[in-house]
Parts: C-alpha cells; sequence; structure tokens
C-alpha cells in the first residue's frame, strides 16, 4: 500500500473536445430514449412490438442486461476490498460508479417501460414480500445506498484504509442482487424455458462478464480522451478476468440447456433454441456462442493477440454477445407457448399452442439505448467534478513490483 | 341459498340420475340452470367460508359455439381495436386434438381463480390479490403494469390493456397500462347473478358451464365434483384452480 499516496486522483478535463461531443451525443441518445418513452407511454403499448403473448421486450433486455452489468462492474472493486488485490485499487471507485450508473440506467429503461411509470411511488411503498420483483426493489435501492457508503469509504482520505468492511457488505450483497435478477425468471414455474435454480449462478456468470467487459471499454475510453497512462499490468489483469468470466457464463448457459434436454418435456423448448428457432437459434449460436463467447475467448487467450485494442474488441463482442444472451432469454423463452394441455395440440384465437412472434420496435431499442446513455452520462458526470480515477495508470506507478523491478534495473544500469 | 334457486340443481341431478345408464353422456350433469346465488350486502367483506367456482363439461361445448366470448365481451366492455395480439381476451375458446387418435374437444379458458395464484405472488405490490372467497383480481389502483403477473399465469390469462380504452362498462373500470383479466364476474357475483358466460352458455349454448360454491354441499357444482371425475388445468402446479373441466 506505500505506493497509493503517490497516486494523484484527478477528475476528467470536461473542457477537452472529446470529452464534450461524447458528452453531447450521450445526453442525445438519452433525450431521444426518453422521447420513445414518452411515444409508447402516451400511445400505450400497441404502438410496440410487445403484445399480450410476449410481454416483455426489447425494454427488459437491455433493462436486465444493464442491471445484471451493474452488479458485475463492481467487481474489480470488490477484488481490492474483498481479495485485497491492491493493484486494483486505483481503478476501484470508478468499478463502484460505474455500477452505481449501469443500474440507474438499467432500473430507468424498467420504470420506462412500465404501464404506469407514474405509478413508481406505489411500486415503492406497497411491497408484496412474497413477490421475487418486491425482494428485488428492495435489493436494487439497496445496493445504491450500499455502495454509495463503499464509494464514500474508498474516497475518503480518513476512511479509505477502512473500505474493506463496506466492500464485503457490498460483495455480499451484489451476489444477492444478480441472485434475484435472476430468479424473477428462475422462478416462473410454469414457463418451460425458464423455472430452474440454473437461473441464478447463470446471471451471476454474466453479471460478472458483461460489468468486466464494460469496465473496461470505460476505462480504455476514459484513459484515451483524458490522455491518461494506462500500462499492461492492469489491463492484462482485466483480461484474463474478462476470459475466465465470458468461459463461466458459457458454460452455465450450456449447463442450463443441458439439465432442461435430459428431461422429456422440456427437449422441444431446447430444440427451439438450439436447434430450429430462427432467430433465436442464430442469436444463440452465432451471437452469443460465437462473437460473444469462442471471439472473445481467443481475442483474450492467444498471447499474440494481446494488445489494448483487442480487448476493446473482445469487450465490445462480450457486450453484444451479452444483449444476444439477455433476448434469447427473455423473448426466446417468451415465444415458446406454454403448455396448458399436454399431449393435445392447441388452438385459439388467443395464440395457444404457437411459438409467438416478436419483432422489437424502434422506440423499444431507443428507450434501451437511451438506457446506456444515462448509464454513461452518470459516469461522464461524476468524473467530471469528482476525483475517481488516478491521473497515471502506469505500470511503474501503480504496482510498487514493478515499480521495484524497474528501480533495480535502474541500479543494475548505473552499477555497471 | 333459498328453496327456490335450490330446486333447479335438485332438478339437474335427478335428470343426471335418470340418464345413468349413459352416466357420462356428454353434458348429462351439467343440465341445471345456473343458479342465482343470495347477493352479498355492500356492508360486508367476502369471506373463505365461500369458494366460487366454475365447472365445464367440454363434453356439451360446441367447437361453433362462442357464446361465452361474446358474452363476456359484452358485460366487460371489451370493444377490440381489430389487433388481435393486443387486444384483451378475458375467455376464449381453446380447441384440443389429440394427435395420435384425432379426438377432439373444445372448452373455454380464462382465469383459473387459483387458491394458490402464481400471479398474485410474483405480484410486487399486490395488486393482483385473491378474495376470500377465491376470486382472482388486480386492483387497478396499485397495478403499475410490470406484467409479472402474465409471465406467471399458468394459463396464460391475463391482458395488458395496451391503448387507450373508450366507451367502458360501467361494472369493470380498466385503465390504459394496467393488466386485466376475468374476474368471474365479480360484480355480477356480488349481486347474486352467475357471470354473464354461464348465463350466455345457458341461454345460447348447451349449458355446458355451472357455476356455484365449491364450497357448499347444497350448490350442484359441489355435488357434481363430488360424483364425477373432473380435472384441475396443469393440476401438477398445484395452483389448486377454481375452474374444474370435465371430459378432458
Amino acid at each position: 500500500m506505500a505506493h497509493m499516496p503517490d497516486l494523484v486522483f484527478k477528475e476528467l478535463n470536461a473542457k477537452g473536445t472529446a470529452f464534450r461531443a461524447l458528452f453531447v451525443i450521450l445526453a442525445g441518445l438519452f433525450l431521444i430514449g426518453l422521447g420513445a418513452a414518452y411515444y409508447m407511454e402516451h400511445s400505450g403499448h400497441w404502438v410496440t412490438g410487445m403484445t399480450n403473448q410476449v410481454v416483455w421486450g426489447m425494454p427488459h433486455v437491455f433493462a436486465v442486461f444493464l442491471i445484471v452489468a451493474a452488479s458485475g462492474a463492481l467487481n474489480v472493486a470488490s477484488i481490492s476490498s474483498v481479495f485485497g488485490k491492491s493493484i486494483y485499487k486505483p481503478i476501484a471507485p470508478l468499478s463502484a460508479l460505474l455500477a452505481l450508473a449501469l443500474l440507474a440506467g438499467g432500473l430507468a429503461v424498467l420504470v420506462l417501460d412500465l404501464g404506469r411509470p407514474d405509478r413508481l411511488i406505489v411500486a415503492m411503498s406497497h411491497f408484496n414480500f412474497k413477490s421475487i420483483f418486491a425482494a428485488n426493489i428492495i435489493l436494487y435501492t439497496g445496493f445504491f445506498g450500499i455502495v454509495l457508503v463503499y464509494l464514500w469509504f474508498m474516497m475518503d482520505r480518513r476512511l479509505k484504509y477502512k473500505s474493506s468492511g463496506p466492500g464485503t457488505f457490498a460483495f455480499i450483497w451484489r451476489l444477492v442482487l444478480t441472485t434475484g435478477t435472476g430468479s424473477i425468471f428462475g422462478f416462473l414455474v410454469a414457463r418451460e424455458a425458464y423455472s430452474s435454480a440454473v437461473m441464478a449462478p447463470l446471471f451471476i456468470a454474466m453479471s460478472l462478464a458483461f460489468g468486466t467487459a464494460i469496465f473496461i471499454l470505460v476505462l480504455l475510453t476514459v484513459c484515451a480522451i483524458d490522455k491518461r497512462p494506462l500500462g499492461r499490468e492492469l489491463t492484462e489483469r482485466l483480461r484474463v478476468l474478462l476470459a475466465v468470466f465470458v468461459a463461466a457464463t458459457a458454460y452455465l448457459a450450456l449447463l442450463q440447456h443441458v439439465t432442461a434436454a435430459y428431461w422429456a418435456g422440456r427437449v422441444e423448448v431446447v430444440a427451439f433454441i438450439l436447434l430450429n428457432g430462427g432467430v433465436y437459434t442464430f442469436l444463440f449460436w452465432g451471437v452469443q456462442m460465437g462473437l460473444g463467447t469462442i471471439f472473445p475467448l481467443a481475442l483474450t487467450l492467444v498471447p499474440r493477440l494481446r494488445s489494448h485494442a483487442t480487448l476493446a474488441f473482445a469487450s465490445v463482442l462480450v457486450v453484444l454477445g451479452g444483449l444476444a444472451q439477455t433476448y434469447v432469454i427473455i423473448i426466446g423463452g417468451q415465444a415458446w407457448p406454454l403448455t396448458l394441455f399436454p399431449g393435445y395440440e392447441v388452438e385459439s384465437s388467443f395464440y395457444d399452442g404457437i411459438v409467438q412472434a416478436y419483432a422489437p420496435s424502434l422506440p423499444e431499442i431507443l428507450l434501451g439505448i437511451g438506457g446506456f446513455a444515462l448509464a454513461l452520462l452518470i459516469v461522464a458526470f461524476g468524473m467530471a467534478i469528482l476525483r475517481f480515477l488516478p491521473v497515471t495508470l502506469a505500470d511503474a506507478d501503480i504496482d510498487p513490483h514493478a515499480k521495484k523491478r524497474l528501480m533495480e534495473s535502474e541500479e543494475a544500469v548505473e552499477a555497471a | 341459498m333459498s328453496e327456490n334457486s335450490l330446486s333447479p340443481t335438485r332438478r339437474g341431478l335427478l335428470k343426471a340420475a335418470a340418464g345413468s345408464a349413459a352416466l357420462l353422456a356428454p353434458g348429462v350433469f351439467l343440465l341445471a340452470a345456473p343458479a342465482p346465488s343470495k347477493a352479498r350486502p355492500d356492508d360486508t367483506a367476502t369471506d373463505s367460508s365461500v369458494r366460487w367456482g366454475l365447472l365445464i363439461d367440454t363434453n356439451r361445448c360446441d367447437q361453433e359455439c362462442t357464446a361465452c366470448v361474446e358474452a363476456c365481451k359484452e358485460e366487460m366492455g371489451l370493444i377490440g381495436k381489430g389487433r388481435p395480439a393486443t387486444d384483451a381476451q378475458y375467455i376464449r375458446k381453446v380447441e384440443l386434438a389429440e394427435p395420435r387418435t384425432g379426438f377432439t374437444r373444445s372448452l373455454p379458458m380464462m382465469c383459473q381463480h387459483c387458491s394458490n395464484p402464481p400471479c398474485a405472488d410474483v405480484c410486487p405490490t399486490g395488486a393482483s390479490f385473491k378474495r376470500a372467497d377465491g376470486i382472482v383480481l388486480v386492483d387497478r389502483h396499485i397495478c403499475i403494469g410490470c406484467r409479472y403477473c402474465m409471465m406467471a399465469c399458468p394459463y396464460k390469462a391475463r391482458s395488458f390493456a395496451h391503448e387507450k380504452l373508450e366507451d367502458q362498462a360501467a361494472n369493470n373500470p380498466r385503465g390504459k397500462g394496467c393488466v386485466e383479466a376475468c374476474t368471474l364476474c365479480a360484480h355480477r357475483v356480488d349481486a347474486g347473478i352467475v357471470p354473464a358466460c354461464v348465463e350466455a352458455c345457458h341461454a345460447k349454448g348447451r349449458g355446458a358451464m355451472l357455476f356455484g360454491d365449491l364450497q357448499n354441499p347444497e350448490h350442484a357444482i359441489t355435488q357434481v365434483v363430488a360424483q364425477y371425475p373432473t380435472s384441475q388445468i396443469r393440476a401438477d402446479l398445484k395452483t389448486d384452480p377454481g375452474v374444474r373441466y370435465h371430459g378432458i
């Protein structure tokens, strides 16, 4: 820890052209998202792709992705506070800020898609404690409070050496939070694509992968636009972390389908997702597994490909793969019809027994992108007014061993 | 229940007994006309000594008949906008076909008024709730329109009000952005009248629906359920529906 006082934390230069351009673009996207929400709200949901059959659409894909990524983004801070890896300490505050921002972005999308967003206060004041949704409202609100306290501990000079307590609490809370998000689906007993205990660990793995990918992208972008040196010591570790989390997510996703396929009653829904589900099968194999898993694993694990550019590219692919995965889970799971009468073929005017159609509408997508923009706006604003990141993350500045190695080599040169 | 309203029930049972040679011949036991029950005064709460339910004899349900569906639309003011994917349907006709044998059945499907309703379990605000008398409703004052209940309902019984609503029926105030479903015509039941679908089924259809208190041994529905095999849809989920079916 002796190196820490050397690090100077500083606000982002909000007067830079790149920063201003980015801020304006993000603000624009956020406003467009708000406009889309107003349009959907004013007209009613019939103008969206959502129906009485597919009741959760694109906004939920974005919202769940962002909420899941939020808890994962905190992981970097957890590694430093909970697991004592001090090299992550300089980037821990940014990790907590990003976690708060992503959660705010995701919740904004979720709330703006409610049939009655004006009744948010009802959701905050009437709790049915048997509902995992109600539990999540408490978990999300609690997450804000706990991470804010944790951030305070990390950023207050007098308290920063005591941040492991709040850090550990935040870490446990985030695990429970993602368990809750996964359980929204895991507890749906009547839906063949969902009802499974594996949903909770799957969502935790997803959160680690998506959150780390977004964190890497934010870190690389901030260092690039604010011209802050970023050494390989940190990014190499983040690269390995990303690879491990992506692999864990893919493993649990496959496990989800393998366990379901073993049960005769669920063979058809597994075949639907993996073999004959059209867009869902394409998204699963092509985007989630191909572009979002195999490709980034190659980019992060093949030694020759290691660079900040490939790390950034791999992270973008993990985000795309994650959105595809969330789409397959949420939309694909609803597209598969409920089985009301096992053993019978059914037909009705209410689309019983058939695969439900869903095409995302533009306003839904714009609202989702608006949520992303809000999250990044919060990060940009936060970093412009508070000192979240050191002016340098060069290897010699953040890693005592690197510094020592450098000094030793200099001494060796002088001695020679 | 008054003596007057009981008599048609007994007559129905006698008819059922008379047809005992063909005990389960199509719809034999549901010939009882819909019996009105006692009205519940406005100032008294519902209580759990009553469990309202329906019995549907699929042997008598005609594939071509949609009397129950039309009556529901009329009663509840469900004016469609010609958009079948988003228009509300509280009750629908489902056609069943056994793929190997070609055996077919037609039946009405609506909220099953479960005693363990998954919709009420998942509802974050408690807007989805079960009345003491077993009727499952949505409190539209606190429904936030999250649609989690629609995800959780095993019977696909719920609809979301996807657009602005006009010309609403006074007895079924609806709201854009809220979830809604069959109320078992709670407004009629409270007034001592059978649900609109049941009434229409007897007036225009073949009398395939029977309404009553599943806990009252004097009610025809209870007597029939005690005497003949009936099934609950997705009984494996143990939701204990208040709607029973015979013939499937």
